[in-house]
């Protein structure tokens, strides 16, 4: 079970949030709701242990998440605002450093990708750009999936194909905590209202 | 590691202008000496080893600035600080492909270059003894200053100044080491010492540039 108790993060001087907390039991969606600028992202980026609390604490069933950051970091599969695709590599040559090429393979087919497998990824759109970062996410075996605005720019086929993986992922036990706007194919998620 | 420099490598010969670019100007900056300061065999091989230093210092400092920028623009960065190796890790990584895709190659380079420049025979050999491990400590160096300016606005000017005073021990000691062979001693001292400086260089320089990695990332 994730849970975060007190957490405040800054984000340059400014206060970002304070005195947040959760609990999210295995198996469970937590969706991060606020207007622009509340902080749903600096959350996402101290869960992940790229940013830091600057009060709080934060709990992975036993484990501190905030004292080792690299164990941690095994356990967090992350996809950002940003698709971080490489547009000089192929479309699966780029998902070659976070996989053997069988598990490639089936990531792509998942996200409906295997046909531009071969394809330079400076070709792809942005919502098949977006659809290879997912792709990604599919190869990892993290319990906790950090999504910030993950639908951005996906058909509706693409966010079925999602839903069917988030719903794999919970069905392992694994959470996922996601930031949107839009709604996520995520039946029975908590939601949490930031404030800006 | 392995992964994270099979990745590097893989990108850095899709985009293979980065490294070429340093290596083009590398040969082509120490062209330049013998038209400037005239073709006299003496005087020319009497500077060549300051030369072939200065020329490769210069090189290796140009594709520094993308060394971290591009991961840090495309998000990919955040990725490799999750990928399970430690910081510093990532940052030798980074510092190992570097010095495969330029530090090496300049290495090869400077043979026929202090050929050109009529370096005595007898030098080349400490020259090159020299460079390889003077060209692994630039790498290292540049792998810090290229992180410490990660997110500065300007890194690109920032970038030689944090570096080039740190790279002057290796500048001296180099030049050193091909001079004194030139002249017939001996510049066994001088390369002990560059192999010292690359021995302090090799743990510090990734510590301090996964410090910063993780700074730039919060």
């Amino acid at each position: 079970m994730l849970e975060a108790r007190n957490l405040a993060a800054l984000r340059g001087e400014r206060l970002v949030f304070a005195r947040l907390g959760f609990a999210l039991p295995r198996g469970g969606a937590l969706l991060l709701e606020g207007p622009n600028g509340a902080g749903k992202s600096t959350l996402l980026r101290v869960l992940a242990g790229l940013g830091r609390a600057e009060a709080g604490t934060l709990h992975w069933g036993r484990h501190d998440l905030l004292t080792d950051r690299i164990a941690h970091a095994e356990r967090v599969a992350w996809l950002g605002h940003l698709d971080a695709v490489k547009p000089g590599l192929g479309v699966a040559e780029n998902l070659a450093f976070w996989g053997g090429r069988a598990e490639v393979a089936t990531a792509l087919d998942r996200m409906g990708l295997r046909r531009l497998a071969d394809l330079p990824a400076r070709m792809l759109s942005a919502g098949q750009r977006r659809r290879l970062a997912l792709a990604r996410l599919a190869l990892s075996a993290a319990p906790i999936w950090l999504l910030d605005e993950p639908t951005l720019g996906l058909d509706t086929a693409a966010v079925a194909a999602l839903g069917k993986m988030l719903a794999d992922h919970l069905a392992t036990g694994g959470v996922v905590v996601a930031a949107t706007h839009l709604p996520l194919p995520l039946p029975g998620a908590q939601s949490l209202a930031m404030a800006a | 590691m392995r992964r994270l420099l099979a990745r590097e490598l893989r990108l850095s010969l899709r985009h293979g202008s980065d490294s070429l670019a340093a290596l083009m100007f590398f040969l082509l900056a120490g062209a330049l000496f013998p038209l400037a300061i005239g073709p006299a065999p003496e005087t020319l091989g009497r500077m060549a080893p300051g030369i072939i230093w200065v020329c490769a210092l210069l090189a290796a400092l140009l594709p520094l600035d993308r060394l971290f920028g591009a991961d840090h623009e495309d998000g990919s960065l955040d990725l490799l600080l999750l990928s399970g190796l430690p910081a510093a890790g990532v940052a030798l990584g980074k510092a190992a492909a570097h010095w495969l895709t330029t530090g090496l190659p300049l290495v090869l380079a400077a043979g026929p270059l202090a050929v050109m420049l009529r370096l005595d025979e007898a030098a080349i050999p400490a020259l090159l003894l020299g460079l390889l491990p003077g060209t692994a400590v630039l790498s290292l160096l540049g792998t810090m200053g290229a992180a410490m300016v990660l997110g500065a606005r300007r890194g690109g000017v920032l970038l030689p100044l944090l570096v080039l005073p740190l790279a002057a021990p290796v500048l001296i000691f180099g030049a050193a080491a091909a001079d004194a062979a030139a002249v017939g001693l001996a510049a066994r001292p001088h390369l002990l010492l560059l192999c010292a400086l690359f021995a302090a260089a090799l743990p510090l320089c990734p510590l301090a540039a996964g410090a910063a990695l993780r700074s730039a990332a919060e």
